[in-house]
Formats: structure tokens, C-alpha cells, sequence
């Protein structure tokens, strides 16, 4: 058998140094202070959603919520990525962001399809169940804090859909308001910021 | 003038290839000790990580606990590897971190590699 000619195996072996190094990394560039915010910013959230007197108010604080969360979470993902030299489209990065779309892409449709069907009120427990698998599966790719926190959310998101209907706020409150800012304190404590 | 000794690495020249006249085939002495795949892969691993449990290693590699524990004693008895055992809820944790010379054996090796395909390409 022909060997290897020796500037294949060199380079087979520089692939394998990349390869190796990509799947041993792990993503770090989640912002704790912007996982605080955005648990600061669902208390308010949640504090005008008693407020509203229609369903439709009710899920429209909510989304509005939703869209200043991501908008908080992508700003502070890339300032953390930034200061620690972290390249947000690389491998682990790349794979985080995209563990987090398909549980997020199904809440939207599901909260769509109830929002129709008139069973707003299932909501809570369905995003909070779903937020939980997305970070629950970002957080394979990063730090234990991550994926403790998204466990946490599916116990809150299965704890809700088993309680009444008039408790909904109460566990959004406690989940992406409470257990956020906890969270977030703990990641920026350990993992710098 | 002397000739370079060859290799002794696995990384030698193909069967039957001569070096071109009066170019001498002065290739890199490669590092025997993370030339080896596995030992490979816990340098490269390492580089980037702060540190790495024995598991975590394990997992990563898609190895055996005795094959790790062998190839993961050579790289600390040559200074490349750092080993710390602790209790982690009376469970023992075993963590390894890349050494500043196991970095720079990492960074010659890389080094090596290159010259190799340099040279090739200079032919």
C-alpha cells in the first residue's frame, strides 16, 4: 500500500488540532448582567400585564417583552463576545444560537395557533416550558449555569401548565423575572460578567 | 557537511522520495510525545480550556478511562499536563490543565507541521 505523502499527514493532523480544539470549547459569551436585565425588564413586564383588562393586552405586553429581551440578550451576547475576544459565528457560538431557535421557533407558532384558538392562558407554561429546552440545549455547548437555569425553566413551565389558569403572571414573574435575575448573577459572578 | 539525521517520528518521508540536488531535506524534528493521536487530542483539548475533567476528556475523546489515564500520565510526567485531584461532594474530580511548556510544545508542534507543508510546497 502507497503511504501517506507527509504534507497530507501534516495537514490531516493540523485539521484534527482545529477540529478537536472547536468541540472542546465551550461558549461563554452568555452576558450575565444582560440575562439580569432582561429578568428585570419581565418584572415590569409583568407588573403592567396585571394591569390589562383583555387578553389581547395582556399578550401584547408580553410580546413587547419578548422582542426588548432579545434585543437586551443579542446587544449583551455581542459586548461580552467583544470584550472577551469571542467569536460569535464561531463553531460553539454558532451551535448555541442555533440549538436556541428551534424550541424558540416553536413557541412562537404554538403561542400564534393558541393565541386563535382562544387558550392564551396556557401561554405561560408553554414559553416557559420552551425558553427552558432552548437554553436547556444551548446549554450542552456552554457553562453548567446555563443548563441549570434552563432545567429550572421546564420544572416552572410544567409546574404552571399543572396550575390554574389565574397563576400564569405569577410563574412568568417568577421565571423570566426571579429565576432570570438569579441566574444572571451567578453566570456574571463566575464566568466574568 | 552533514546530512540531517532522519526522523525517527512517524511523520517520515514517503518511501522512495529523494531529496531534490543540493537541497537538503532538513525537516523538523517532530514531538515524538504529542505526535501520538490521542496525546494529540488532550494538548489540543486543553488549549482550549482553562481545565478539563478527567470526563469531560473522556467524553470529548471517545476513549476508554485506562487508555486516558496512560496517555494523560506521559504528558504530565514530560511537564506538558498539570493534574489536580479534589472532592467535588466527596465525588473525586480529577482536572487537567495545558502547562506553559505543554502550551509551547503545542505551539513548536503546530510550527513543525507548517515547515512540513512549506517545504512540500517549495519543491
Amino acid at each position: 500500500m502507497e503511504p501517506t505523502p507527509l504534507p497530507v499527514r501534516a495537514a490531516d493532523n493540523i485539521r484534527f488540532i482545529r477540529d478537536t480544539m472547536e468541540r472542546a470549547s465551550r461558549f461563554t459569551a452568555v452576558p450575565g448582567t444582560g440575562v439580569a436585565a432582561m429578568g428585570a425588564t419581565a418584572l415590569v413586564a409583568a407588573a403592567v400585564s396585571l394591569l390589562t383588562k383583555t387578553s389581547e393586552q395582556w399578550l401584547g405586553v408580553w410580546l413587547a417583552e419578548a422582542c426588548l429581551a432579545v434585543t437586551i440578550g443579542v446587544w449583551a451576547m455581542a459586548r461580552k463576545a467583544r470584550r472577551t475576544q469571542t467569536d460569535l459565528f464561531s463553531g460553539p457560538a454558532r451551535r448555541f444560537l442555533l440549538s436556541l431557535t428551534p424550541p424558540l421557533g416553536a413557541a412562537a407558532i404554538l403561542t400564534l395557533a393558541l393565541e386563535r384558538m382562544g387558550q392564551v392562558t396556557l401561554l405561560p407554561g408553554i414559553w416557559l416550558l420552551l425558553y427552558g429546552a432552548a437554553v436547556v440545549t444551548g446549554g450542552a455547548m456552554s457553562v453548567r449555569t446555563v443548563l441549570v437555569m434552563g432545567a429550572l425553566f421546564m420544572l416552572l413551565g410544567a409546574a404552571a401548565l399543572a396550575s390554574p389558569a389565574s397563576w400564569g403572571t405569577a410563574y412568568l414573574a417568577a421565571g423570566f423575572g426571579g429565576l432570570q435575575i438569579a441566574s444572571g448573577f451567578a453566570i456574571a459572578r463566575r464566568h466574568g460578567g | 557537511m552533514a546530512r540531517t539525521k532522519p526522523q525517527a517520528s512517524s511523520l517520515k518521508s514517503p518511501a522512495g522520495a529523494k531529496p531534490e540536488r543540493g537541497k537538503t531535506r532538513e525537516l523538523p524534528e517532530l514531538d515524538r510525545l504529542i505526535h501520538e493521536r490521542m496525546r494529540l487530542g488532550i494538548v489540543s483539548a486543553l488549549a482550549a480550556n482553562e481545565t478539563l475533567t478527567f470526563n469531560e476528556l473522556k467524553g470529548l475523546l471517545g476513549c476508554s478511562d485506562g487508555n486516558l489515564s496512560v496517555h494523560a500520565r506521559r504528558l504530565e510526567e514530560a511537564g506538558y499536563v498539570a493534574c489536580t485531584k479534589s472532592f467535588e461532594e466527596r465525588v473525586p474530580r480529577t482536572a487537567y490543565r495545558l502547562t506553559a511548556e505543554g502550551r509551547r510544545a503545542l505551539e513548536r508542534y503546530l510550527g513543525h507541521l507548517e515547515a512540513v507543508i512549506r517545504h512540500a510546497r517549495g519543491r
